[in-house]
Order: C-alpha cells, then sequence, then structure tokens
C-alpha cells in the first residue's frame, strides 16, 4: 500500500513534469546589428515578425530581440542578454573576428547558439549556422552574365565593403565568368550604399564608352547605378544584375524590367528560417545542429511573387 | 621717392594679406585638375566635370552653412543625420499626397522641408547657448535623435517617393539645366553668394566673426553672443534643408546610409576652404572650393586605373593632406 501509494505519489510528479514541459517557459535571445542599410533594415524586420509568430506558436516561450550598432555594442549586449537568463541565442555577428570570444562565453553558460550569416572564426562554436551562399551569389550572377552576354563583353563591378562576404561573393563571379571572353573593366567599392554606387557609376560612365552589363551584387546599389545610367542616356548597357532580394527589385524582376532582367536571391528572412529551426530544436527536440545554407536562388518573372514581400520595409 | 615705395609694399602687402590666402584653396583645386588630367583624359570631358561638381552640390551646400556655425566658434555634428530626417520628413508628406497638384505640393513640401531643417538648427543653437553646453556634445546627442528618428520613420528600411508622377516633375531639380548648367550648380552659387553677402556684407556677418575672435569682447561691445550663434546653427538648418531639396530628386529616397559621414566632409570641405577651426575668420567662397576638392579627389580615384580599391582612403587622405600643405606653403611665403 505504502508503495503504490509511493508509485502513484512519483508517477504523479512525472506527470507534473511533463506537463510543465510541455509548456516550459523558455527564452531565446536574438541579437543582431541595427538597421543600418537596407538588408540590416529587412533582417530586423524579419526578426521581428518571427519573434511574434513563435511566441504564438509556443506557450511559454520568449524571444527578446536586441538590436546593436557596432560589433562592440554587440558583446556588450550579448553580457546583457545572458544575465537575463537564457535558453538560446539566435545571433547574426556584426564581424567575426570580433564576436567569436563573447559568443564562445555565452556558450559556456549552456546556451544553444544558432549563428547567422557570418560564420564565427572558430566553428565549434556554432551549434547551428544559418546562411545564404556569397560564394554562389556571385557565381549565379557571373553564370547568368556570361549566358546573356553570350561568352564575351565588358563588365563593371561594384564591390560592398571589404570583408569577407565581398570576398567571397567577388571570388565566386570570378568563378563563374571563368573560362569567357568577359572582361572585367573594373572593380571599386560602393559601400552597400545607393549614393556612393551612384557616384561609382557615374565616374565608370565617364571612364569606359562601352559597357556590356553592371554586376553589382546588392539590390541597394543598384537604385543608385540605374538613376546614373538612365542620367546618362547610355544605351550600350544591356542589364544590371544585383542581388538580395529588395521588394523593388524583385517586383522590378516581376514586372519584366529590361534592365532588371533576374534578381540573386540573399534573402534578410534568413534569421526567421535560424529562429524557426531553433525554436524547433528546443522545443519539439528536432535533431537542428549542423548547417543550413540557402540557396542563392535566381529570381527570374516565373518565380519572382514567390520572394515579394510587400510589406518589409527592404 | 621714398613715399612710393612705401606705398607700393603697402599695396603688395594688401595684396598678399588678401589674395593667397583666399586664392590657395583654389591653386588647390587647380593643382587637382592638372592632376586628373594626367591621370585620364576623360576626367577633363564636360560631362564628368558636370557631374562631379553637380554632385559636390550636397556637400558644398551645407558647407556654407557650416562656415558660420564654425567662424562663430561652434560645431554642428548632427547635420548628415539632420539631412536623411529632413529628407525622410519631406518625402512622408509628400506621399500623403494631401495638396492637389504636383507643382503646389512640391513647393509646400520644399518650404515644410526648409522649415523643418530650420527647426532642428534652432534645436541645436537653443540647447548649445541656454543650455551652455559645448556644441561638440549638443550636435553629436542630436546626431543621434535625428539618426534614430530617420530609422524609425522609415520602419527600419528606406523612405521612397510613392507616386511616380511626382517623382517625375520632381526630377529635374537634380538631372535638369538651365541653359546647360545644372541646377544643382546654380544652387551652390545662389547659396554661396547669399552666405558671402551675410558674411560679409551685413552686420550680422562681423557680428559672427566678432564672437568667432573672442566671445568676450563680442559681449562687452554689446552684441548679443546666444542670439548670433543660435542664427548660426539655423542658417546650418536651412542650408541643410536646400541640400535635401537637391538630394530627394535624385535617388526619390531616403535610406539608413543617407548622409552617412557628411558632417566630416563638410567640416573638412570648411577647414580645406580657409576658415579656422578655432573660429574668427570665415571663407565662403573657399568652403565651396574645399567642397570640390573633396568630390574631384574622389572622382580622380575612381578614374585612375593604377589605384588599388583597397587603397584609395590612403591615397584619398594623403592627396587632401598634400593640397592643404601646397596651400599653406604659398601663405607662408609671403
Amino acid at each position: 500500500m505504502r508503495k503504490l501509494l509511493l508509485g502513484s505519489v512519483a508517477a504523479g510528479l512525472m506527470l507534473v513534469a511533463g506537463l510543465a514541459q510541455a509548456q516550459e517557459s523558455k527564452t531565446i535571445a536574438v541579437s543582431i546589428p541595427a538597421a543600418d542599410h537596407g538588408w540590416t533594415g529587412g533582417v530586423v524586420y524579419h526578426a521581428q515578425e518571427q519573434a511574434k509568430r513563435l511566441e504564438q506558436r509556443y506557450p511559454g516561450l520568449k524571444v527578446i530581440v536586441k538590436t546593436s550598432p557596432d560589433g562592440a555594442s554587440q558583446a556588450n549586449a550579448l553580457e546583457d542578454l545572458t544575465t537575463q537568463g537564457i535558453d538560446a541565442l539566435v545571433t547574426l555577428p556584426h564581424n567575426s573576428d570580433e564576436l567569436t570570444d563573447p559568443i564562445r562565453q555565452v556558450k559556456d553558460k549552456g546556451v544553444f547558439i544558432t549563428v547567422v550569416d557570418r560564420a564565427l572564426t572558430d566553428n565549434s562554436v556554432a551549434d547551428l549556422y544559418v546562411a545564404g551562399n556569397n560564394p554562389a551569389l556571385g557565381r549565379v550572377a557571373g553564370e547568368y552574365i556570361k549566358e546573356k552576354l553570350n561568352g564575351k563583353g565588358k563588365v563593371v563591378v561594384i564591390r560592398g565593403l571589404p570583408i569577407v562576404i565581398d570576398e567571397e561573393r567577388n571570388k565566386g563571379f570570378d568563378e563563374g565568368i571563368a573560362g569567357s571572353d568577359i572582361e572585367v573593366l573594373d572593380r571599386q567599392f560602393g559601400n552597400w550604399s545607393r549614393d556612393d554606387a551612384f557616384k561609382v557609376m557615374q565616374d565608370y560612365l565617364a571612364k569606359y564608352p562601352q559597357i556590356d552589363a553592371v554586376w553589382t551584387q546588392d539590390d541597394d546599389m543598384a537604385v543608385g547605378v540605374l538613376e546614373a545610367i538612365s542620367q546618362a542616356k547610355r544605351e550600350d548597357i544591356q542589364f544590371v544584375i544585383a542581388g538580395a532580394g529588395m521588394k523593388d527589385m524583385i517586383k522590378k524582376v516581376m514586372d519584366g524590367d529590361k534592365m532588371i532582367p533576374v534578381d540573386i536571391l540573399y534573402p534578410p528572412a534568413m534569421v526567421a528560417v535560424a529562429m524557426d529551426l531553433t525554436a524547433a530544436g528546443l522545443y519539439d527536440h528536432l535533431p537542428v545542429r549542423g548547417s543550413y545554407i540557402l540557396d542563392a536562388t535566381l529570381v527570374t518573372k516565373d518565380n519572382a511573387k514567390d520572394f515579394y514581400y510587400p510589406d518589409s520595409p527592404f | 621717392m621714398t613715399d612710393t615705395t612705401a606705398n607700393k609694399s603697402a599695396a603688395r602687402r594688401s595684396l598678399g594679406d588678401i589674395d593667397l590666402r583666399a586664392v590657395a584653396p583654389f591653386v588647390a583645386l587647380a593643382f587637382l585638375l592638372v592632376l586628373g588630367a594626367l591621370v585620364n583624359p576623360n576626367f577633363l570631358g564636360v560631362d564628368n566635370l558636370l557631374n562631379v561638381l553637380t554632385r559636390s552640390a550636397f556637400i558644398a551646400i551645407i558647407a556654407v552653412g557650416a562656415t558660420f556655425v564654425i567662424s562663430a566658434g561652434g560645431l554642428d555634428l548632427s547635420v548628415g543625420a539632420m539631412s536623411a530626417f529632413v529628407a525622410g520628413v519631406m518625402i512622408l508628406f509628400m506621399n500623403t499626397g494631401v495638396i492637389e497638384g504636383q507643382i503646389p505640393m512640391l513647393m509646400v513640401a520644399m518650404l515644410l522641408a526648409v522649415g523643418v531643417g530650420a527647426l532642428c538648427g534652432l534645436a541645436n543653437g537653443v540647447i548649445t547657448t541656454a543650455g551652455r553646453i559645448e556644441p561638440f556634445i549638443v550636435t553629436l546627442g542630436t546626431m543621434g535623435i535625428f539618426r534614430a528618428l530617420t530609422i524609425y520613420l522609415a520602419e527600419g528600411g528606406s523612405i521612397a517617393m510613392k507616386a511616380p508622377d511626382l517623382r517625375a516633375a520632381y526630377r529635374p531639380v537634380y538631372f535638369g539645366n538651365l541653359f546647360g548648367v545644372p541646377i544643382p550648380i546654380l544652387v551652390i552659387l545662389a547659396v554661396a553668394l547669399i552666405g558671402a553677402f551675410l558674411l560679409y556684407r551685413t552686420a550680422f556677418g562681423r557680428h559672427v566673426i566678432a564672437v568667432g575672435s573672442n566671445e568676450d569682447v563680442a559681449r562687452y561691445s554689446g552684441i548679443p553672443v546666444n542670439r548670433v550663434r543660435t542664427l548660426t546653427y539655423v542658417i546650418q538648418g536651412v542650408c541643410v534643408a536646400i541640400a535635401v531639396l537637391v538630394y530627394v530628386p535624385r535617388l526619390g529616397a531616403a535610406t539608413p546610409t543617407t548622409g552617412l559621414l557628411w558632417e566630416l566632409q563638410a567640416i573638412t570641405a570648411v577647414v580645406i576652404g580657409g576658415t579656422a577651426l578655432k573660429g574668427g575668420v570665415g571663407r565662403i567662397w573657399g568652403t565651396v572650393c574645399g567642397a570640390l576638392i573633396l568630390e574631384v579627389v574622389g572622382n580622380i580615384m575612381v578614374l585612375s586605373n593604377f589605384v588599388s580599391e583597397y587603397l584609395i582612403g590612403a591615397v584619398q587622405g594623403a592627396i587632401i593632406i598634400i593640397a592643404m600643405l601646397v596651400q599653406r606653403s604659398l601663405v607662408r611665403r609671403r
């Protein structure tokens, strides 16, 4: 009798524990850069939207989204978030070198680490890595340009900022056009800014009498490039290839704009994918550890509507 | 005989006093133009030169305002963020479409922009003078405020003009021209002319210089120091707004990168132009020339084939320092 009682009490306790687990309160912290240009603006938007959706889906889950203007303040933010007691961290680090150690310290507290977009210098820190495919973003652009120009032509390139992502994209682009007679006339930095890209493109147009195509790897910069071309009234440029998936450019692709025939995806919504996978790992006990690399999908007129987010700021 | 020599040398000295210093930035610019022509023959093409002049408009116009602030002994770090904020407010207003007709709408939007700019400047001025806080700190604070407000208004993205026909109607303000001269260049000239008149030909201008030279002496001379200071910030705000009027039609949007680091460029243009950072000397035309120098240096870098894209920043920095050295050596030779 006594044994039975003990047993049922134990069973009851286990049941209570099980129930508690079903609605367990857990916290996911999301640490991302502040909206300093269009793409990061998109990241902030998608992170906030996904936070609302996840909190509805998993009662008891709390998602804290914190933006930081630079690497040093992101390191501070990581400390502040950790002291609040978190179960998982989804982070898009400002830069890999500076933030690898701060993130490692968070991991040492037993927190599940999801790294987005920019890989850390030590691969063992991240439990889950979600990113777009930077080399492929360049390669797909290169291959498209090679095909459309029939393997021969003059191209100008506008780069972003001198960081790893930009290097990878440029190497990918070179692979894409390898073995063709595509001549890259020039490469200059446009700092992922519309205004700077406008200037660089104006200067390219002054410098080169014949340009067949422009590759600018980022939709924000493409806005400036298009304006510079239309001002110069130059007819020699056949098209501009950008990337990321900004709604205005996807719209141009949808509408069949001649200057923007395609776009190459490097979606800011990847942060939402990372948050979703992290939550699934916490609550549904799915095996999510590993790398999840999104395709650099070629967005054409046919599939553009699948990637059009009219409500997003980017 | 002795009389005439004395007269001559006096005349020469006063010539040297006025001219060499004022002319020095233009000599530096000429030196850069020669360098540019050597680097790439396309540099001297009319299209290229007009492009460069046109896009120097934003910094040149803002820097004219900064000349007032700096020669009165102040400093405004908020101009870049203020540009983004004014541009954002202006575009959002145009997107509401509350006013019928394109021209009236543009007129009201422009007036609104100038008003917002003047208010932003007034805020800087009043906090600096009434609050007795260093302008460096005040404008660093308002820089953060204006930038954050812009991002807030944009909900983290960009603020773009929605109506395509309004955009088309406004576009000529950047891309159009009058008798072959692009409109932004005319705006630079107009702003600089008014600025030069205010600074050199009015009592207010003399007060600005007096306040910048020695605040205490100015105060004892009965100059309303705080009012003069505050007004220089208002002028700066209005100049920012005028720059925005020319900026918005170019890309039709305000983004988080709008006006980034413009404050540094404007201050650099002012200093290259010969205005003393400690106040007391103001040179409007030198400032405009300084803004041109900055833009020309950037242009030469892209047009040249022998500078690696990674080293552009270093070469730009070196050219600016050399241009300043050329200038200073001219002044010293006197």
